[in-house]
């Protein structure tokens, strides 16, 4: 009976250890703020082995749970209801923050891990600055320590431990989605550092060059963890919901949506005040939104608010203390900035054409686009709550409120880009343009040309992903001076390759993006087996459908050849299974990827003797989609290890790192 | 976390409708392929009532099933699309519109975006013309006074 009794142990010491690190987060709000404050050293000196005490306490609290999922320790309640014995191992680790508690555990694990992390790499900042941003970091802690233990405490015991869980939802159960949400969460609370960087400088009442450049890493980071964590979750749904959509508007997709356009704003406009001393209140402002959103995006997933009585924390008292969150530090954030903004006075002077206003475009586009995607989520509740309608807002308003701001961001991008600092040539950047810019219209007029349809949605994608990759080479192809000496682009700052990488992926993005939305074919039919059909420039043929047992499923396989020309070029395996414990069915679609298209096959119901529903989709630049989030998310890494950082600023190995422990 | 919630919404559904099939089937597609093509395009923009934030084009439940097959059906008795979409508004409300009318308040929402836009550009645009306008700070960042004082220093 040893075994039980240690993994009693293992789980009362992570229970007590979550206490003492909340304990920890509120010595480290208090102390270091009055000591930055009063000016005594000692006291401002605590704030670092805090942040780091509470970081080992709160990660031995987690471990702990993750030993409880891994052992299948049923006294935990959580595990009872989210695990079970015989689940692969990936996904008894990743069932720990498969749920509520765990994932608000794994929440606070990461802001403590930011919070330490500022502290080792925090080395040179002013002492003062320092102490506030740790603090501050603590309070925001301290807040969600509060949720976790009062309303969503994962380490409640079972006074009788059963004998095996309710297992986990074999939709979850998929390596796509096991680290979809320890990357969001990265960005997501990523941002809070950047919001504590913001807080402490408006107590400090001081923002200059060396804040910009602190803070830019830091939101770089959370930016490209965001990226990686949309792109995941929306690889996801391509793949396993069955019929390749990508992407849904959907409020808690939503969620993740806005603190990305936020961080993109934020880390553009970080570069001005630390290149220019300019935007400075304005860069504050965005700071505090990146984080006010992302714990928006936290209330609406938590509180399931906009999402119906199915979202799994449909308990009011959850919502209510992350709403109460939500206003005290958006607002309190809000309220000091409105008191202090006046006194961040602006040092660079640029002219109207310069890479500041262009930068200044940017973020009006990033940021309005923002609030757009806000107000079409939050307006069912309002139109509910005021004008007692009952409406929904769906894909088709997103698509045309949002789409255009993109679209000129698109276009906007490679001139602005390309612009110098101060005072710039339009001219010269312009005519330096003219050869990207033709490529891309003839790019664009070809395939107007070689379509069928009327449609006007893939040229101008082709136009903007073909605009956006060249203009991100002749940027690159300018920095090698006169000479156009290539040997000088291996040269070149990693910050500037970050920059073209990171451009060239938005275009490739939004390429994918039209391109599948203009030219998908879809085909649904009763296919009977061994006859050939066509789709497009495809013949398929189902050749057989199978009974297979799987581990915990049983699945109707179909065998289907894919061909062109009567060569085959695919064979594929599409399944539509049923789990009986779960009682219930999935589909899994067989997807042959290529290059320019993928062949995406579903297989359903049998028709008959011998008869199926089979649907084929092909799909356009499907890959380029998620090509380009890889190419965003590279990008952004190309920068943060550029030299500069690891020099200058405190935020040094930023990134890698921070990936490590939560995985 | 948005696929968490997702897959619950997924399970929801699958509860609701005891005999999931998935989205379009066959026997539903109309003949004359103008009238499915607006059929299609039509119930993209129609919500399936018991599933979460999908369109009946999209949708397993029985019930989206049945609306589709309503949609189609009046496409063949010669309906115009916006009859369709008035038909079926009468039926269910205004909540199965993916796309919000522009009726009512709801004015607000579809001017929000480019309000917003011409507000921030107005402030965009009065920003950088007052950075244009601005007055260098000099090198040595002393007051004009200081450096005055500093001037006349020099001079003696």
């Amino acid at each position: 009976m040893r075994g039980p009794i240690v993994r009693g142990m293992v789980t009362e010491l992570g229970h007590f250890a979550l206490i003492l690190a909340a304990l920890i987060a509120v010595i480290q709000t208090i102390v270091p703020l009055i000591g930055a404050h009063k000016r005594w050293p000692g006291w401002m000196a605590v704030a670092e082995p805090a942040a780091t005490t509470q970081f080992l306490f709160v990660a031995f609290s987690f471990a702990a749970l993750t030993y409880a999922f891994v052992v299948s320790d049923f006294s935990l309640r959580l595990v009872y209801l989210n695990s079970h014995s015989a689940k692969p191992m990936l996904y008894k680790i990743s069932g720990t923050w498969g749920n509520h508690e765990g994932s608000m555990l794994l929440w606070v694990l990461i802001l403590a891990l930011f919070g330490a992390m500022a502290a080792w790499f925090g080395g040179n900042l002013p002492p003062t600055l320092r102490a506030r941003v740790l603090a501050v970091q603590a309070s925001v802690s301290v807040a969600f320590y509060g949720f976790i233990l009062f309303t969503s405490n994962p380490f409640l015991r079972m006074q009788v431990p059963p004998f095996d869980g309710q297992d986990l939802n074999p939709l979850l159960q998929d390596p796509g989605l096991a680290f979809h949400p320890p990357f969001l969460y990265l960005g997501y609370v990523g941002l809070s550092i950047c919001f504590s960087f913001a807080v402490a400088a408006l107590i400090e009442g001081r923002v200059d060059a060396a804040w910009g450049r602190w803070v830019r890493p830091w939101t770089l980071a959370a930016w490209v963890f965001l990226t990686i964590g949309i792109a995941l979750g929306s690889w996801w749904a391509y793949y396993e919901l069955g019929w390749g959509g990508f992407w849904f508007w959907d409020p808690v997709e939503n969620a993740s949506f806005m603190p990305w356009l936020f961080a993109a704003a934020l880390l553009h406009s970080a570069i001005v005040v630390e290149k220019r001393e300019a935007l400075k209140s304005w860069t504050i402002l965005l700071a505090i939104l990146a984080f006010g959103f992302s714990l928006i995006g936290t209330f609406i997933v938590r509180s399931g608010l906009l999402t119906s009585v199915h979202a799994f924390a449909n308990d009011p008292e959850r919502g209510v203390f992350i709403l109460m969150i939500l206003v005290f530090f958006t607002g309190g954030a809000l309220t000091l900035f409105a008191a202090r903004a006046q006194t961040m006075e602006a040092k660079g002077v640029f002219g109207v054409v310069s890479r500041e206003s262009a930068l200044v475009a940017n973020n009006i586009l990033l940021a309005v686009s923002s609030f757009v995607v806000f107000v079409g989520t939050m307006w069912p509740l309002v139109a509910e709550m005021f004008f007692d309608r009952k409406l929904s807002v769906g894909p088709p308003f997103f698509n045309m409120a949002f789409t255009p701001f993109m679209i000129a961001l698109g276009l906007l991008l490679p001139i602005g880009s390309m612009l110098s600092w101060k005072r710039a040539k339009a001219g010269r950047v312009v005519r330096s343009l003219v050869p990207a810019f033709m490529l891309a219209v003839a790019l664009a007029g070809l395939v107007w040309a070689m379509q069928t349809g009327r449609s006007l949605m893939g040229p101008v994608g082709v136009f903007l992903g073909a605009w956006l990759v060249s203009g991100a080479v002749t940027d690159l192809l300018s920095r090698t001076g006169q000479s156009r000496d290539l040997r000088r682009l291996f040269r070149l700052p990693r910050a500037d390759w970050g920059k073209a990488v990171a451009h060239s992926g938005l275009g490739i993005t939004m390429l994918g993006i039209a391109g599948l939305l203009a030219w998908e074919q879809e085909d649904i039919r009763v296919a009977k087996v061994g006859e050939p059909y066509n789709v497009g420039q495809f013949e398929l043929e189902l050749q057989d459908v199978k009974r297979v047992e799987g581990p915990n499923y049983f699945s109707t396989m179909g065998e289907v050849s894919v061909r062109v020309d009567g060569q085959e070029v695919a064979h594929l395996f599409p399944e539509k299974r049923n789990y009986p414990v779960a009682q219930m069915p999935t589909t899994e679609a067989a997807i042959d990827y290529r290059f320019w298209r993928d062949v995406y096959v579903v297989i359903g119901d049998p028709q008959g003797q011998d008869a199926w529903v089979v649907r084929t989709y092909i799909k356009p630049l499907a890959n380029w989609i998620w090509a380009g989030c890889i190419l965003m998310a590279l990008g952004g890494l190309l920068s943060l290890s550029d030299r500069r950082f690891r020099v200058a600023a405190g935020a040094r190995k930023t990134a890698p790192k921070a990936g490590v422990p939560a995985e | 976390m948005k696929t968490l919630i997702r897959t619950i919404a997924a399970l929801s559904f699958v509860l609701v409708s005891a005999l999931a099939a998935p989205a379009v089937q066959p026997d539903e597609v109309l003949d004359d392929p103008v009238l499915e093509q607006r059929a299609r395009v039509l119930s993209e923009g129609l919500r399936c009532l018991v599933c979460q934030n999908e369109s009946i084009d999209e949708s397993n439940a029985s019930l989206a099933r049945d609306l589709r097959l309503l949609v189609r059906e009046r496409l063949v008795a010669g309906d115009s699309d916006e009859e369709v979409l008035d038909f079926i508004v009468e039926r269910y409300g205004e909540f199965v519109l993916l796309r919000p009318t522009t009726g009512g308040w709801n004015w607000v929402l579809w001017a929000t975006g480019p309000a917003l836009f011409l507000i921030a550009l107005l402030m965009g645009a009065a920003y950088v013309r007052g950075r244009s306008k601005a007055e260098a700070p000099n090198e040595t960042g002393l007051t004009d006074d200081e450096q005055k004082r500093l001037d006349e220093l020099l001079k003696e």
